[in-house]
């Protein structure tokens, strides 16, 4: 649903990306149009080699396309360098991925705060106060000193999720966050995601899983590196109402 | 990142995993700790070698009679023209840049006193012997002018001679028969050792060079002339100056070969100064291999390292890192690791100077400025060996290295 005075944050125009094993040339998207508004909740999915993770890398400024043109927040990605790509990662992008990522042995506050080390325009100016605000924002207030492994799947994934908005992204890339979790704590994540989004966050989830995609508000499908379908879901799962179903309320405490 | 964070970064890995890092600093530990022991051996075998010649006297020189030629066929040295009183005399009237000059009658025989008797050799010398050798008394007087003029049979026994005679009492006042001349003893000299050669130089009794002539050699001839320069810097000058009064006082025309020799001690010191140097540098650099081979250990250890580290580096640059920030942080973690394996390696290496010198005969010196080398060398081995495995990691590619199990 694309209103008209939101302003586009993703403009992709042609893009391709094609990896060379030895002498072959794989293509993994070909092509692809695509254009994601401010505010959005957008699901690719797709089956594995549909080219859905690739396209998420081309997104966050992870990779660089073969082809094409990504326009990021009206900037044009192609003319920018390796460091212009690590601020764009430090500054617009959040990311959250399968695996959580996080860093081991290491707290989950100094976990939320290494994004903010890296950010070399310091737009935050104490760390460790923004770093606790967001860590009680995904209601981990209490669990600010604790390792990943003292931390459950689903708190590490809400660590993941608050270090990728500790710098204030205008983006979130979430790819299968929910892959290591078990259902209860999948629809947690979830409801945490649409509560982000509530507050004005595009998100961008990758899955393979269609009831997860009903999550979102938009559905873009990839088959072969192309786009096969892009929809409007219209019978959208909210995630707090699936929890009270769940019979069991919210506790973020577990 | 600021230096405060990477500081903060680099320990906190480092301690992660304390024995390995134990380990990796190790090669650094016994190069730094193997450079500075090395070094202040061979500085102390310096020093030592330095204060045997110096015990010689300060800004020595000595004039040998030289070897005279008597149709082609070179006699040797003292073959002729011995030197005699006038030459000193002529040397201490003349010469200007000379502190002081003496004449040496070597003698010597059996010495009979106290608990018994002793063969040692009898030197005569001038009133001023001590300051030119700086060679002080330990108790009693030296001998005096008047002593000279007089031929006093006087004495002063150095302290073997001292210890060998009169093992318990006082030397002072007793009398000693040298070759069956009796002297009394005024003086004992202090301690000197060895000499560079290895002789013992406190074997010896002093006594004025008149009374040795008179009484025990016999003649008018000394066995030769030992003068002190003014200063280190004018032996040269002085070496020349003697040489010219000899000259003149022996009536050689010019062109004549001298009929003496004129040794100065900087002679003797560099010739045994160089060697010790060049051991202190072949051991510094056998020292200093063990330091290369503690960094090439860091650099092992630090490719392992990235290796098993690839998904943190991942994270890193997912979340905004710039290869520059990944390069310094691994980089850092090199040189905190050799740097902090070259401070154990100096405390380690002060403890086993400190043990040398207390436990052994070895004497080590640490020279202060080989601290800093040491360290120095140190950090830069972090960085070079640091280099490679930090470049590495840098360059790894974000999707692989969060991909990489």
């Amino acid at each position: 649903m694309e209103s008209p005075k939101a302003k586009n944050i993703i403009k992709i125009v042609g893009l391709s990306k094609i990896y060379k094993v030895g002498e072959v040339e794989v293509p993994a998207i070909k092509s692809i149009d695509l254009s994601i508004d401010e505010g959005e909740f957008v699901a690719i999915m797709g089956s594995s080699g549909s080219g859905k993770s690739t396209l998420m890398n081309l997104i966050g400024c992870l990779d660089k396309p073969t082809a094409g043109e990504y326009f990021l927040d009206g900037v044009n990605t192609n003319t920018l360098s390796k460091n212009d790509y690590a601020k764009i990662r430090n500054q617009k992008i959040g990311f959250v991925f399968q695996g959580f990522n996080l860093l081991s042995r290491t707290t989950a506050l100094e976990n939320v705060e290494l994004p903010l080390m890296y950010d070399r325009y310091e737009r935050i100016k104490d760390p460790a106060k923004k770093a606790i605000e967001v860590l009680e924002r995904v209601g981990l207030g209490d669990r600010i000193h604790h390792e990943p492994n003292q931390l459950s799947g689903g708190q590490q994934q809400r660590v993941a999720i608050a270090r990728a908005l500790v710098n204030e992204p205008s983006l979130i890339l979430a790819d299968e966050p929910t892959g290591n979790l078990d259902s209860k704590m999948s629809v947690e994540v979830f409801s945490l995601f649409q509560k982000l989004n509530d507050e004005g966050i595009t998100i961008i989830l990758v899955t393979h899983e269609r009831d997860f995609a009903k999550f979102a508000k938009r559905i873009v499908e990839l088959k072969d590196g192309i786009v096969i379908r892009d929809t409007l879901i219209n019978d959208r799962i909210i995630g707090t109402e699936e929890l009270n179903k769940i019979k069991e309320p919210i506790n973020y405490e577990n | 990142m600021h230096l405060k964070n990477l500081l903060k970064v680099a320990i906190k890995s480092i301690l992660k995993s304390r024995m390995r890092s134990l380990l990796t600093a190790l090669g650094i530990i016994i190069g730094v700790a193997a450079v500075v022991v090395m070094v202040a051996i061979g500085d102390g075998a310096q020093v030592q070698v330095e204060k045997q010649i110096s015990a010689l006297g300060s800004n020595l020189l000595i004039v040998f009679p030289g070897a005279s030629s008597s149709g082609g066929v070179n006699m040797g040295a003292g073959s002729i023209n011995r030197f005699t009183m006038e030459d000193v005399n002529r040397i201490q009237d003349e010469a200007t840049i000379i502190k002081g000059v003496t004449p040496i009658v070597r003698s010597g025989g059996q010495v009979i006193g106290g608990v018994g008797n002793w063969s040692t050799q009898v030197q005569g010398v001038a009133t001023n012997y001590m300051d030119i050798r700086d060679w002080p008394l330990a108790t009693g007087d030296f001998f005096t002018d008047k002593d000279m003029v007089s031929r006093a049979k006087v004495a002063v026994l150095g302290q073997t001679v001292a210890k060998q005679l009169f093992p318990s009492d006082d030397p002072i006042g007793q009398q000693v028969r040298i070759r069956n001349v009796p002297f009394k003893v005024i003086g004992v000299l202090t301690a000197k050792g060895q000499s560079s050669t290895g002789n013992d130089m406190d074997d010896i009794i002093l006594a004025p060079a008149t009374t040795v002539l008179d009484r025990l050699t016999g003649g008018i001839y000394i066995s030769y002339i030992m003068a002190s320069a003014n200063s280190n810097d004018e032996i040269d000058k002085a070496q020349k100056e003697l040489t010219t009064i000899m000259r003149e006082a022996h009536h050689l025309y010019p062109g004549q070969d001298d009929d003496f020799t004129v040794r100065n001690q900087a002679e003797l010191t560099d010739a045994a100064t160089q060697t010790s140097k060049i051991l202190t540098i072949l051991l510094a650099s056998v020292a200093g291999v063990s330091l290369i081979v503690g960094g090439i250990g860091i650099m092992n250890i630090m490719l392992v390292s990235v290796t098993e580290r690839t998904r943190e580096i991942g994270i890193r640059l997912s979340v905004g890192a710039r290869t520059s920030d990944v390069l310094i942080q691994f980089l850092t973690e090199a040189i905190v690791l050799s740097l902090a394996g070259g401070l154990i390696g100096i405390l380690l290496s002060i403890g086993i100077i400190f043990i040398l010198n207390n436990y052994t005969s070895m004497a080590a010196v640490i020279d202060p400025k080989i601290i800093f080398i040491a360290v120095g060398f140190a950090g830069v081995i972090g960085i070079f060996f640091g280099f490679y495995p930090a470049r590495k990691a840098a360059n790894l590619n974000p999707i692989d290295a969060l991909r990489y199990e």
